[in-house]
């Protein structure tokens, strides 16, 4: 069933995708990493949910954005759409792997482990010559489908790319949170006896978060190392992660359509930090964060959850 | 005919302490057993031995001729052996019919997490037996109320209903009216006794208050020291002078009505 919010959404991707070309090239920019980032909180989201926080989701992010980087690099072969399904792929079988053991752990242990996976990938990228040490390497200009725009019409079509990425996980995500596995990450969250005696593992179920999660990371890892045109170290380093988690702090886990409002604020509120305060900026970064936990516990998302359920009343 | 539930030779320990101890039991499809003891009898371990939350130590339970000693909890929950517990557990953060939801959508279907991710949790179908579910229990009332805010007595009903969602064939009751007041024993029982009936489980209840035991049990199993001491009719087992001493401390009365033990 179509409701209002599927319309509003439906027209801000609209909105967006016609307002692009018009941009100027700074918030093009700003936008399209804004993007990368809300794919990865998408699945912060899926994550929280079930009470559980990643510290690590960098880990997925610079996986994605490696295979992508190297994928062009060895195989001279540019082409977007390719280079994404593979960084999803890599970012999925690693969150298949490492799930095994972090869908074990909870609370304190799952975000600390969790931290200290992609801090164990950041040790081995500072470490290895080949994939560029600390100052990484450059990654190819993509092209989509045949078509290689450059310089404008690049970053505009990596702008579109990246909405439209966004739009279609935002639909599965939203998909995959009214369906029963992720319905319930609650009732997992609150008492994971009773879901193992009503007939499911929690554990089968938070391992498969963790997969969705991971590969939503791969996906805004290879849209990154595409914006940037350059991987490094840093993008598994646990300050890249510490930013996804604010952005989760600052969205709320109540809405999909959060984790994009949140992720282009967060980008808004850092880029003008550090124009106005080069040398502090995480300065006015942190008081953000400060109030948005004081004031909007929930996040963003719980203003439009607020609206719906007012809707809702209303109605009834 | 084939006993629905078959314990045989059942044995738990913890390290050197003994919890259970020769247990040979069989339990017949759609009878309602009361399970007597003083705390530390062994009540508890037997009911987590059959339901798969522990693994005896030797000996095998059987359901519907088939061996499901060792099993994990959820397979044995899949099969049709469902349970609640001392303190409920409910989904605190949602509502009644939230909790009810997400049970029956788990229960009724036996598929792979990967298939419930593409499953919708709502459909005509599943709210429809919610529905029904919510009727039967009588937890209308508390319909949309947050399960944190339930009174204890709600909240074990909650916890049956949810555990009866799935239809199991046979259903553990670990003390459902403990913490209960004495007035809400008896109301919170005849729901949950009925409902159950309607439904054709066969039950096992934990209980310590012997009027309740007396009043909804066809038999009784009388646990001392991690063994079945007695096993029979309520009058039989209740007025077995061994129980008497060991357990109850007092003898049933003519009438039939029993006292606490």
């Amino acid at each position: 069933m179509i409701e209002r919010r599927h319309i509003l959404g439906g027209s801000l991707f609209a909105a967006s995708a016609v307002v692009g070309p018009f941009l100027p090239p700074w918030l093009i920019s700003l936008l399209t990493i804004a993007f990368a980032s809300a794919l990865v909180v998408l699945g912060l989201i899926v994550l929280w949910r079930a009470g559980l926080v990643s510290f690590g989701q960098a880990l997925y992010y610079a996986i994605g954005a490696y295979t992508v980087a190297l994928f062009m690099r060895w195989t001279g072969i540019h082409d977007a759409f390719l280079a994404v399904i593979l960084a999803a792929l890599a970012a999925a079988l690693t969150a298949f792997l490492v799930g095994f053991l972090l869908a074990r752990y909870r609370e304190i242990f799952f975000a600390m482990l969790s931290l200290a996976l992609s801090m164990i990938l950041y040790g081995v990228l500072v470490k290895t010559e080949a994939l560029g040490s600390t100052d990484g390497f450059n990654v190819s200009q993509p092209t989509f489908l045949g078509y290689a725009p450059h310089g404008m019409e690049l970053s505009i079509a990596l702008y579109w790319y990246a909405l439209g990425l966004g739009a279609i996980a935002a639909v599965l995500v939203g998909a995959y949170l009214r369906s029963v596995a992720g319905s319930l990450a609650i009732p997992v969250r609150d008492n994971e006896i009773r879901v193992e005696y009503l007939g499911v593992s929690a554990t089968k179920l938070i391992h498969l978060k963790l997969v969705i999660a991971g590969t939503l990371g791969g996906v805004g890892g290879a849209i990154g190392a595409m914006a940037i045109s350059h991987v490094d170290p840093n993008m598994s380093y646990w300050t890249t992660s510490g930013g996804f988690v604010f952005i989760t702090i600052l969205a709320g886990a109540g809405s999909v359509a959060a984790a994009f409002v949140g992720a282009v604020v967060f980008e808004i509120v850092r880029t003008m930090s550090v124009a106005l305060l080069p040398g502090a900026w995480q300065l006015i970064l942190g008081t953000v964060l400060l109030l948005t936990i004081l004031f909007l516990p929930d996040g963003i998302g719980s203003l439009f959850m607020r609206r719906r359920r007012k809707a809702q009343e209303a109605a009834q | 005919m084939t006993p629905v539930i078959s314990v045989r030779n059942l044995e738990k320990s913890f390290g050197s302490v003994v919890a259970a101890r020769d247990i040979n039991v069989e339990i017949p499809a759609l009878q309602t057993v009361g399970i007597i003891g003083a705390n530390g009898a062994g009540k508890t371990t037997f009911v987590n031995m059959i339901t798969g939350h522990i693994t005896p130590s030797s000996g095998s339970i059987w359901f519907s001729g088939k061996d499901v000693t060792g099993l994990p909890s959820r397979t044995i929950c899949r099969m049709g052996i469902s349970r609640s517990f001392q303190v409920a557990q409910i989904f605190p953060s949602l509502t009644v019919y939230e909790n009810m939801c997400a049970a029956a959508a788990i229960a009724r279907n036996n598929v792979s997490v990967l298939r419930f991710a593409v499953m919708p949790l709502l459909n005509p179908e599943a709210e429809a037996e919610t529905e029904e579910a919510i009727d039967l229990f009588q937890l209308k009332k508390y319909r949309d109320a947050p399960a944190a805010t339930l009174p204890q007595g709600v909240r074990k009903l909650l916890d049956i209903a949810m555990a009866v969602a799935g239809r199991p064939q046979v259903l553990l009751l670990d003390e459902p009216t403990s913490g209960i007041s004495v007035e809400e024993k008896y109301d919170l029982m005849e729901i949950v006794m009925a409902a159950l009936k309607s439904r054709k489980v066969t039950v096992l209840f934990v209980e310590h208050d012997m009027e309740l035991v007396d009043r909804f049990a066809e038999r009784v199993l009388a646990f001392y020291d991690g063994t079945v001491i007695s096993d029979g009719a309520p009058a039989e087992v209740l007025g077995d002078p061994r129980v008497q001493e060991l357990i109850t401390g007092h003898a049933l009365s003519k009438t039939g009505s029993a006292v606490h033990a």
